[in-house]
């Protein structure tokens, strides 16, 4: 007796070499997603990850908010990169809205900006170090980041969640004696990283493991449409801080770093260089910035959009990030549309897994700087 | 009122002691006495400097602790004690509790944190019996279709083969071993030749993919490091022409082996960090790949008893590597001697003088042995845990080409370089060739 199918759904063909392994949702390695793999032995014959199940609907509780409404419940997806997830919703909103941001304001959510984005990618570098089993390097940047979190802190108020950059500037301007303990912490910040080559990024034992795994080459980066340090690690230099400068990141000084393997561990080597790269943005930007002044534009009260649509993207910890946002002369935007690097680096796991060793599958997961929340918005 | 226990009362508390107390007299007098009378009655008692133990002798000794001396001083010599105590499970167990302890600190220090902290005042050291408390108080939970009775005996034929392994290593001068046969170190080879067939049985019998490539990984790696591991020792066998662990100990007096066969050392080292499944070769336990490999499905203290064995087999190994390499209980004589006038003129407090008749306990060259043992022990248990805070994990390719090509490459020179040593008359049994 053969037994009814619902409809859409066909029984695969079994193979007895064949072994199907569900790493997730319920594995201390997948995340909150689901990878379906099939191994034969060891190898990795295919690899089908399976996201979706943080999905929040960020997007459509955006049309029932106001802008400043808005602010908290976006920086949710990724609450350790909060200001970059804002920035391009900021500088979207106020395109549409037509407000002039002052200068002293600009530079400080740059300085926002790089703080979280060195938050963002100590936190990822500390869950890589345990997904290879190094147990220090989990342990060292998660309590690196307290030197920027607690910077944060006294700019915004909040540890995490900061909700600190809005349209029309920041929400408060920096306390007194900032700029002293911000760059006497960055120091110590690069002191304490540069540690972590001779522990983790020299390690003999970590370069024979993640050199030549899950090889991304330069053509199949571009082709798949990856993003953010997976692309700058196959040897595309594209970053939008250079190639679209928003606010003052044109006045800076800093270099995009890129690095040709395209290997699990260039992938990982990219973002820890890159915050060498934002020390010294957060250094001249304190030089540069305005040492007075205002730091937001007051919006009318339930401020109104025109009948307009914008996009506007900014360089996030994990690439290509932007806001796509409609608006019909009401005071709630019409759509929100997020394009979200997370998702973007993704689609490249299957063609990285197939035919590597079980064994690398974390360091390929992870060097890809997914985060799962963020992707599935 | 205690927002712990809110519904706690002192009164209740008290009674309720009171209660259990009564109970236990009204039990103890009504059946317990009766048994021990029974038993007296039946049994022969023995002769003890030709007085028969009565029990009312028995309780006049209790008055006089010097008479008991002797008893414990036979006891200490049993084979009851040895494997329960001393140089068997209970001094293991205490080192291995004592080697959890440490390795958390340690690694917490390395890591730039605190460690275990609040649970026993000083520095968290009640941690691990608040860790077995809760071991103990959990559920154990058997997945419906794993083949119940290996899945039920695998933890216990893990401690079991750890408590053998560790009965093997000889701890101190005059005899402090569990089990000395004159073929100590294949011994020790068979018993290892154990653990893998336990991680598949076990991997096997739970039903789990995860188990299952976990089951895989171990046997593969206990498989390629088990030949190199042999093979680093022949040279020590070779040299001194032994297998007994006792006889290779003695004939370190003046240089250890680490000294000659520097390579072996390393390598069996190597092997011992694989064995145990150690970082950088913990695979059949990589928690980002297969969960927790061939434990996954074990809880409450089917789990803590496989944590125990492990523990026990780390104490072995280092144990062994001290007596093959690190020349064991010899070392400089450190401890004080027994005072003699204790022995010959006995204790005097105040106007009594107390003659004890067999008193020193341990003589001095045990406890030497057993300090020194202690130490280098410690210290290779403490260069093993080391790696843990250094190294990621490796693969599997990886450790597979390190286990059947290098390491067994670096042991076929060692037994070369022993053939050569021995052949060109430096050494022999016993050492240098004077």
């Amino acid at each position: 007796m053969t037994t009814q199918l619902p409809p859409g759904i066909q029984l695969e063909k079994v193979d007895d070499r064949i072994m199907t392994l569900n790493v997730g949702p319920q594995h201390p390695g997948s995340g909150h997603m689901r990878l379906i793999i099939k191994v034969d032995g060891d190898y990795i014959v295919s690899c089908d990850p399976d996201p979706g199940y943080v999905h929040r609907g960020e997007e459509k509780m955006a049309e029932y908010r106001n802008y400043i409404q808005n602010i908290p419940h976006l920086e949710r997806p990724v609450i350790h990169d909060s200001s970059n997830i804002l920035y391009p919703y900021c500088l979207a909103t106020e395109e549409l809205l037509g407000i002039e941001v002052p200068e002293r304001a600009k530079y400080i959510r740059v300085i926002a900006a790089e703080l979280n984005r060195c938050i963002y990618t100590l936190y990822w570098l500390a869950i890589y170090g345990i997904f290879l089993g190094h147990s220090t390097m989990f342990m060292w940047p998660a309590g690196d980041r307290e030197l920027f979190i607690d910077l944060l802190e006294a700019m915004s108020g909040a540890r995490v969640t900061h909700a600190y950059l809005v349209p029309g500037g920041v929400r408060n301007d920096l306390p007194a004696n900032f700029e002293e303990r911000c760059l006497r912490q960055v120091d110590y910040f690069e002191k304490r990283i540069k540690e972590y080559q001779a522990i983790f990024y020299k390690n003999p034992l970590l370069i024979s493991r993640t050199e030549g795994t899950g090889v991304l080459s330069r053509t199949d980066a571009i082709r798949l449409g990856t993003t953010g340090s997976v692309l700058r690690a196959s040897g595309v230099n594209f970053d939008i801080r250079k190639k679209e400068p928003y606010d003052v990141y044109e006045n800076l000084d800093f270099e995009t770093v890129v690095m040709k393997e395209g290997d699990s561990y260039a992938r990982s080597y990219v973002p820890y260089l890159e915050m060498f790269e934002s020390c010294r943005i957060i250094r001249d930007a304190i030089r540069k910035m305005p040492k007075s002044g205002s730091v937001r534009t007051k919006l009318k009260p339930n401020p109104k959009g025109g009948n307009d649509e914008v996009y506007k993207r900014v360089e996030s910890g994990r690439g290509a990030l932007g806001y796509y946002i409609v608006s019909n002369n009401r005071p709630e935007p019409y759509r929100v549309k997020i394009s979200v690097g997370s998702f973007r680096n993704l689609i490249c796991m299957p063609y990285l897994l197939k035919g590597e060793l079980l064994g690398n599958m974390p360091a390929v997961y992870w060097s890809l700087n997914y985060w799962p929340v963020e992707a599935d918005r | 009122m205690s927002t712990i226990a809110p519904q706690f009362r002192l009164s209740r508390f008290i009674a309720s002691l009171t209660d259990i107390i009564f109970w236990v007299l009204l039990i103890f007098s009504l059946v317990g006495l009766p048994i021990v009378f029974i038993v007296l009655f039946y049994i022969k008692m023995p002769l003890i400097n030709n007085q028969l133990l009565t029990p009312y002798l028995a309780m006049t000794w209790m008055a006089d602790p010097s008479r008991t001396l002797p008893i414990i001083k036979t006891l200490l010599h049993t084979t009851f004690f040895h494997v329960l105590a001393f140089p068997g499970f209970g001094f293991a167990a205490l080192l291995a509790a004592a080697t959890i302890f440490v390795e958390r600190k340690f690694l917490a220090k390395m890591q730039l944190r605190v460690g275990p902290l609040y649970c026993g005042k000083i520095e968290g050291i009640l941690q691990l019996m608040g860790d077995g408390l809760k071991l103990i108080s959990k559920e154990i939970i058997i997945p419906a279709k794993a083949d119940k009775p290996i899945f039920w005996v695998g933890p216990l034929l893990f401690v079991g083969t750890a408590g053998a392994f560790v009965s093997l290593i000889p701890v101190a001068p005059g005899g402090w071993v569990v089990a000395n046969p004159s073929v100590g170190l294949l011994a020790v080879f068979a018993t290892i030749g154990f653990f893998p067939i336990i991680s598949v049985l076990t991997a096997w019998a739970a039903n789990n993919k995860w188990t299952f490539i976990g089951g895989l990984r171990a046997l593969h790696q206990m498989i390629a490091f088990e030949i190199p591991l042999i093979l680093s020792l022949l040279s020590i066998v070779i040299l001194t022409g032994t297998l007994n662990l006792s006889q290779i100990v003695e004939s370190q007096q003046h240089y250890w082996w680490i000294v000659f066969t520097p390579i072996s050392a390393i390598v069996f080292f190597i092997c011992i960090i694989a064995e145990l499944e150690r970082i950088p070769f913990d695979l059949p336990e990589a928690e980002s790949e297969i969960v927790a490999g061939w434990l996954t499905e074990f809880s409450g203290m089917m789990y803590g008893l496989i944590q125990l064995g492990t523990y026990l087999k780390l104490y072995a190994f280092a144990g062994l590597f001290t007596v093959l390499f690190l020349g064991g209980w010899n070392g400089p004589s450190v401890w004080p001697p027994f005072p003699a006038d204790i022995v010959t003129q006995g204790i005097t407090i105040g106007p009594v003088t107390a003659k004890i008749a067999g008193l020193p306990l341990f003589d001095q060259q045990m406890l030497n042995g057993t300090l020194w043992f202690v130490i280098k022990t410690v210290g290779v248990i403490l260069l093993i845990l080391l790696p843990r805070g250094v190294f990621p994990r490796i693969r599997i390719d990886m450790l597979l080409h390190t286990g059947w090509y290098k390491l067994i490459g670096l042991a076929f020179i060692n037994i070369f370089i022993a053939l050569g040593l021995l052949y060109a008359g430096v050494l022999g049994p016993g050492g240098l060739i004077q």
